[in-house]
């Protein structure tokens, strides 16, 4: 099968792979590029688990073809810490215990990240709002909530 | 047509461990040559925080803060048997098999100490900070990571220890059914408050007060994890989750998340958490299985709490808009 | 979450210092940097991919399998069915004396529920072992199937399971395991009511996030590396051992870290036939259950059906109970045999009553095996027995909590199953419920104590 070159920053980092036509950017770099960081719980678009940002968006990368990803500026949970230092995010998730087997916490930040990019002190009606499409089936959700309204306010502190 | 409030109480119990005993566990502990120690097991983290659980329970008995201990699990190459995690049983089961083999690792440890210092080891304790003390003249100390250099390059002593929890396995006499299903039983009493749309048949869980007994919260927070998370679960099979929606007919079973319904963050009740703790007589540091029990009596409170409501009631679970409405209409037509 | 420290405080020493800390969880770092390491974030170069061939029917006789055209497709590397399995008839609780082996790895000349495994096939993606999947030919003869547990329990039934030979589990104690304490019938003769009710659950999905599967590796020395998210890790392994008729000491496994299992993933389904791919291959492979595998094939909690008669006095004591269980097992045995004995063990629930009686049946039907879940054995009792407490408390004009307190079970009293009542702490739980919840009861039944009875 002919290969499809594709190139694209992630984390800050330039890739470029041969993929297959047709394969899933979450295969791609999970498979391709290592990071494992995006979860595969359904490969269908219903869980979450597999949440990256694209040029902004916050994207199922389970429902991405790599392929149309070529010259975009990809960023996954692994990538959000800088020189080891916590995202204030991951700091809330790990101070509020909001993370039990862990599956679904890389996708959850995602999409919590994109929520706090564009709402930096959103409501808690926006917090549920921007994780209702992830699933979890630890927590019960509210310590996630939690997570997420603490990062706004540290967030916030840190800006005043 | 209206909405419709009502409440509704279930009580229950749970045993810990597998049914009938019969499962054992095991586990390896030994100090690093600088006083660090590891706990070697074979158990399985879903995710409830098995390792950190252990791990406080080991520096708990050896008598170091929990961030000199770390938990290595599972790779049967190097960690012994353990019967695996189900049954609310890890934390009872593991947990046992740690103090006993932290216990074996402290007394080397102690003795080394003894030496070290000419003194008894009976005189000796811990103060929980890693270091070991003269009881009575605490200012006669030495560090465990002076110890277990100690007992690595001069004393040539291992300071480690084995443990293994097993309740024997009863088996039930046939005619009367006498066994012993557990040795040590959780408890909880939950209240539900529900809203139940008649035109609908929607309910909407307002809030849920949950009383646990646990025995023993070895980690508040971690308990509080699983106790929310469960209670959220009873709720979900309350009123939302099947594989076969008309079982026992086998068509119209969910797929996926989108067919397969659970109550997202949008739908929580507002949650309420009370523990108290009885110790159990055999469970490590008196912790009875919390992971299971705390997911049961919302279900039964749900489906009271909607009779309460509505004055209907629904037997067969899940209690969805469909079984309130038919039963509704039932009562009207009677 | 609020720790209540003023109840049994008299049986309890709050002199720990690492023990009821909250001390932050060790694992919590590498989830939310992505860096933990589940059993799926292992890839080795050359893997192969596994896919099953599954029944589309609930009961049916195989007549022939052809899998020449799949062995054509592109990609594909090995095919693997039931006469590859060196010990293809299995039963996980073998390994505790609880037989029979009852189930094939891959179907043998017939299939009981519909997604039962048939064939395996290998190939060097994803993709290409499905497609190959779908060209694999088998040629069924359709047999009457059983859903309903009534129904298969009537003679004449169609027969789901010839290890069995019979439509229910048999336990030394007969059809059902049984507990038998008092005289139930004298009990409800004497009783001011009696309440005969049933209820029903359908089977319920574990749902974790993480699918159930592993990742198998040689190790270039005829042992295996297995990485999986089993609940148990030696369970697996030894059942694995007895399937492949492979000395354990060849198998490795490495787990712990598992994406939610909640009972889900303690059947032994993906390991032995992906360890034996990869030993007549001699390459790595991976079998991981896609979502709607997870949700339709991997084991469920089990549908029960739980009829409860109760006779009770006008006082609020319950004088007698009568329950019989049914547990839907589904084709194969698995764990339900023991989850249905589990709820022998805990009927009538925690309550004391003089005279009771148990029955609890494990039957077979045409559908996905159930197994363990959270709450295994339990919790559907749970919901009977404490919606029929609800019922009872208004046949007689009582309100349900207070109902309760009356027949709590105490330190010292007896239960149906022989066994005396320790630690006990249901009064309490109730008693902190009634504060919380603003839900008053009567002073006597905040003053009692599971301690002692009557006190």
């Amino acid at each position: 099968m002919a290969k499809v070159p594709v190139q694209f920053t992630l984390n800050g980092s330039e890739k470029a792979e041969f993929v297959d036509s047709g394969t899933t950017l979450l295969n791609a770099l999970r498979d391709k590029v290592g990071d494992t960081s995006p979860k595969g719980g359904c490969h269908q678009g219903t869980c979450g688990a597999c949440s990256v940002i694209i040029d902004g968006e916050l994207r199922l990368s389970c429902l991405t073809l790599a392929e149309t990803c070529d010259g975009a500026v990809i960023s996954t949970t692994s990538g959000l810490s800088e020189n080891g230092v916590l995202h204030p995010l991951q700091r809330a998730f790990l101070d509020t215990f909001a993370t039990q087997c862990g599956f679904c916490t890389p996708g959850m930040i995602m999409a919590a990240k994109v929520l706090l990019d564009h709402t930096p002190n959103p409501s808690r009606d926006e917090v549920v709002e921007a994780l209702s499409g992830n699933i979890c089936r630890c927590t019960g959700y509210e310590p996630i909530i939690q997570a997420v309204l603490t990062a706004a306010r540290a967030n916030s502190q840190n800006a005043a | 047509m209206a909405i419709r409030r009502g409440r509704g109480v279930a009580a229950i119990n749970y045993p810990t461990g597998m049914n009938l005993g019969g499962d054992p566990t095991q586990a390896l502990v030994h100090s690093t040559p600088t006083g660090n120690f590891m706990v070697t097991l074979s158990s399985v983290d879903l995710g409830q925080g098995m390792k950190q659980i252990m791990a406080q329970i080991c520096a708990e008995t050896i008598g170091v803060p929990t961030d000199r201990v770390v938990v290595d699990t599972a790779d049967t190459d190097t960690g012994p048997h353990c019967m695996g995690t189900f049954a609310s049983r890890g934390t009872h089961r593991a947990g046992n098999a740690v103090i006993q083999a932290a216990r074996e690792a402290r007394q080397v440890m102690l003795e080394v100490a003894a030496e070290e210092l000419e003194v008894n080891a009976s005189d000796l304790e811990t103060d929980g900070q890693g270091n070991i003390l003269v009881k009575g003249a605490p200012q006669k100390s030495i560090s465990m990571f002076d110890v277990a250099l100690s007992a690595h390059f001069k004393r040539g002593r291992s300071i480690s220890g084995r443990g293994m929890f097993l309740i024997p396995r009863s088996y039930p006499e046939k005619e009367t059914g006498a066994m012993k299903p557990s040795t040590c039983y959780a408890h909880a009493c939950t209240v539900a408050e529900v809203e139940v749309d008649d035109e609908t048949g929607e309910v909407t869980v307002l809030t849920v007060k949950n009383v646990f007994e646990i025995g023993r919260a070895l980690n508040p927070k971690m308990v509080e994890q699983q106790l929310v998370g469960g209670s959220w679960m009873g709720i979900s099979h309350a009123l939302y989750e099947t594989t076969e929606p008309y079982y026992p007919n086998r068509d119209h079973g969910g797929t996926d998340f989108n067919q397969y319904l659970m109550p997202g963050p949008g739908d929580l009740a507002e949650t309420e958490i009370i523990v108290l703790e009885r110790p159990s007589a055999d469970g490590p540091y008196g912790a009875k299985g919390p992971g299971e029990m705390c997911a049961n009596p919302q279900i039964p409170a749900v489906a009271n709490a909607v009779f309460d409501a509505v004055g209907v009631r629904i037997d067969t679970l899940p209690i969805t808009p469909e079984r309130i409405l038919r039963a509704l209409k039932a009562q009207a037509a009677n | 979450m609020e720790l209540r420290k003023s109840y049994f405080a008299d049986v309890r020493k709050d002199d720990l210092h690492e023990i009821g800390q909250p001390r932050p969880r060790s694992d919590s770092p590498g989830h939310v940097t992505g860096k933990t390491a589940f059993f799926a974030d292992r890839n080795f170069p050359g893997m192969l991919h596994l896919k099953m061939v599954r029944s589309p029917h609930h009961h049916a006789r195989i007549r022939s399998i052809d899998t020449s055209e799949a062995e054509k497709h592109p990609g594909v590397v090995k095919i693997l069915t039931a006469k590859d399995v060196p010990h293809n008839v299995y039963t996980i609780l073998i390994l505790i004396q609880v037989g029979p082996e009852d189930e094939t790895v891959l179907a043998d000349g017939k299939v009981r529920w519909k997604g039962e495994a048939v064939v395996a096939v290998l190939a060097e993606t994803e993709r290409a072992a499905q497609e190959a999947a779908a060209k694999v030919k088998v040629d069924y003869e359709v047999l009457p199937a059983v859903f309903d547990m009534e129904e298969a329990l009537k003679p004449g039934a169609p027969l789901v399971n010839e290890y069995h030979g019979q439509n229910y589990y048999l336990y030394d104690s007969g059809e059902c395991r049984k507990v038998r304490f008092g005289d139930v019938e004298a009990g409800f003769t004497g009783a001011d009511h009696v309440l005969e009710q049933s209820y029903q659950s359908s089977p319920i999905e574990h749902a974790p996030t993480e699918t159930t599967g592993c990742v198998v590796a040689p190790e270039g020395n005829d042992r295996f590396t297995c990485y999986t998210n089993t609940q148990a890790m030696f369970f697996t392994l030894d059942n694995t051992s007895i399937i492949l008729q492979m000395p354990g000491s060849k198998l490795h496994f490495v787990g712990g870290t598992v994406g939610g299992g909640f009972g889900g993933k303690v059947d032994v389904i993906v390991e032995p036939i992906a360890i034996l791919g990869a030993k007549l291959t001699g390459r790595p492979v991976c079998f991981i259950y896609s979502r709607e595998e997870e949700m339709q094939i991997s084991s469920p909690r089990a549908a029960e059906k739980v009829v409860i008669k109760d006779g009770v006095m006008k006082d609020g004591r319950i004088v007698a109970r009568k329950v019989t269980g049914y547990t839907d097992a589904g084709a194969y045995s698995r764990h339900s045999p023991y989850g249905a004995q589990k709820g022998a063990g805990h009927y009538p629930g925690p309550y004391t009553i003089p005279n009771v009686w148990i029955d609890t049946y494990c039957v077979y039907t045409n559908r996905t095996p159930s197994s363990a879940m959270r709450g295994f054995g339990v919790t559907i009792g749970d919901f009977a027995l404490e919606v029929q407490m609800d019922k009872l408390a208004r046949l007689i004009g009582m309100d349900p909590l207070e109902f309760r307190f009356i027949n709590a079970y105490r330190d010292g009293d007896m239960k149906a199953h022989r066994q005396p009542t320790e630690g006990a702490a249901l009064i309490e739980c109730m008693q902190e419920a009634s504060r919380a919840a603003n839900w008053p009861v009567a002073e006597k039944y905040m003053a009692m104590s599971s301690y002692v009875k009557g006190a």
